[in-house]
């Protein structure tokens, strides 16, 4: 029974992640015409259009997919053949494991049965986080070389300069948020968040620690390597940086590698800053508003409605990065990495040792 | 006990890679492999902290960096550089003394286990606990010495512009 359950769990935490990457496929298509005045992706309908509506989302949903893993697999002549093989795997594998530490709900008890909505109990989940977002680099830089094209292989370096570079203040970030709470579980942060301030302002980690939350979202959207941080695909420079000489199949888990660590940055930012799967004034048993005003609830709606609002926050977060990256144009390299070593970095530190030091008065003020 | 099997082959397979293998690319990812199957030893080992840390630092950061610099040279696969004789009669010289050596070690030590570790043994908690209680001075000295290194990779970048 334990067995199915961990099975469940972490099955849940798949299909989150994979249907936040395929809906975001969508958004992104239709969220950009939208940006842009167009009308966007409407050319994939049901039994050839003869359905009164339009049912572009899931039209675009299977049509784009199938698109993609249908093409031919065309592999340069030049090229190490293994490595262009392995580098999309390596891409996307280390992202999908990163969901499974995120959690999705608190504790449901179901016939004295306590199961845990997250996948791996792990006490250092954050650290586990910034593992596998840091392993994310290998596919770039393997990609850009098996290619064996210079376009490719610019793109490569790039994109190991920028993901370590921006790295570093996503780590001070992170460190001050473990600061705060004293863990680096992150089902423990969000269940810290579930208080309320002065009775009325949920008390989430975006009130605690303001600057950390924009120090992880702009190294979080660099690590994307998104606009306006694709250096490495860069089209106006590098055809398409280090994925130019990849199509079909392998070009799409290039794309959704690209799409996961979107999610991954909204799930991780929904988890440390807006309260993870807290609800506003919603307890294990119910609603309690203020002036003693209650609503109780069974278990079941409580976890449910903890997932919808899971959900809701990291598509939001979504949505945000995908504004800024229809929005803001490419910097140019330098700006890049003076941005990265020069402004963000010192913040960071700054930001941490200003956390330990307010840490630490709190403690002994509450202490003495 | 399987699983220890399997990531020892495993680790001394990629080892070996990293050391025999002409193409330097194919040597840098066999590191990262390496440097998991010693990561996955930790974990059985309940060392959780150590073995996220050896991803972080040493899979995601230094090894990126040894890519990053055998890209930025391209090194030709398999150049027979001068003086490679020397190398190898240095190499094989001290490997066989640590081998020597960690023969002796094993083959001297006691036998029979050790006290069992505390309940926490490996936590973040603990490793912090004893890093900076115990470990304390030995911590703030190697932390001078990098940023010496620092300094001094600065300074030699600044001569030479």
């Amino acid at each position: 029974m334990d067995l199915i359950i961990s099975f469940a769990t972490a099955l849940v935490a798949l299909l989150i992640c994979l249907q936040v990457t395929v809906l975001l496929l969508w958004i992104e298509r239709k969220g950009s015409a939208l940006i842009q005045d167009r009308v966007g992706a409407d050319r994939a309908t049901l039994f050839g259009g003869l359905l009164p509506f339009n049912l572009g989302i899931v039209n675009t949903m299977m049509a784009d997919p199938l698109k993609l893993l249908t093409k031919e697999d065309i592999v340069p002549a030049a090229a190490d053949r293994f490595l262009h093989w392995l580098a999309p795997w390596m891409a996307v594998f280390p992202l999908f494991l990163t969901f499974a530490v995120v959690p999705f709900g608190d504790v449901l008890v179901i016939g004295g049965r306590q199961i845990n909505l997250q996948a791996v109990e792990l006490p250092g989940g954050i650290l586990f986080v910034l593992a596998m977002v840091s392993l994310g680099v290998y596919g770039v830089i393997v990609g850009g070389w098996a290619s064996n094209s210079r376009y490719a292989f610019l793109g490569g370096v790039r994109g190991s300069a920028q993901m370590i570079s921006y790295e570093i203040p996503m780590g001070l970030a992170l460190v001050s948020v473990a600061l705060t709470y004293g863990t680096l579980d992150l089902q423990e942060i969000a269940r810290a968040q579930g208080q309320l301030m002065w009775g009325v302002v949920p008390a989430w980690g975006i009130f605690y620690q303001p600057i950390a939350f924009i120090l992880l979202f702009i190294a979080g959207i660099a690590e994307s390597k998104r606009a306006p941080f694709d250096l490495p695909e860069a089209e106006s420079e590098l055809v398409a940086g280090f994925q130019t000489e990849y199509s079909g199949s392998k070009m799409s888990m290039f794309m959704m590698s690209d799409f996961i660590e979107v999610a991954i940055v909204a799930a991780l930012t929904t988890t440390l800053f807006f309260g993870g799967w807290q609800v506003p004034f919603l307890y294990r048993d119910g609603f309690h508003f203020a002036a003693g005003f209650t609503v109780t609830a069974p278990p079941l709606v409580v976890t449910l409605l903890q997932i919808v609002s899971f959900l809701v926050k990291v598509f939001v977060l979504c949505w945000i990065q995908i504004l800024i990256r229809w929005s803001l144009p490419r910097l140019r390299y330098d700006q890049l990495m003076a941005f990265g070593w020069k402004r963000l970095l010192p913040v960071g530190l700054a930001n941490v040792a200003a956390s330990a030091v307010l840490v630490l008065l709190l403690e002994g003020w509450t202490g003495a | 006990m399987i699983l220890f099997w399997v990531v020892a082959v495993l680790s001394v397979a990629s080892a070996l890679t990293v050391v025999l293998h002409g193409n330097p690319v194919y040597c840098a990812l066999a590191l990262v492999m390496a440097l998991f199957q010693v990561a996955l030893m930790f974990v059985a080992l309940d060392a959780h902290l150590l073995a996220l840390l050896q991803v972080i630092v040493y899979a995601g950061a230094i090894v990126v960096l040894f890519l990053f610099v055998i890209m930025l040279l391209s090194l030709e696969p398999d150049v027979p550089s001068p003086g490679r004789y020397g190398m190898r009669a240095a190499a094989i010289t001290l490997t066989v003394v640590l081998g020597v050596e960690v023969g002796a070690a094993v083959l001297l030590s006691e036998p029979g286990s050790p006290d069992p570790p505390p309940l926490d043994f490996g936590s973040t908690r603990m490793v912090a606990e004893r890093l900076f209680t115990a470990h304390a001075l030995p911590f703030e000295l190697t932390s001078v010495l990098l940023l010496m290194a620092m300094v001094a990779a600065v300074v030699m970048a600044r001569r030479h512009t």
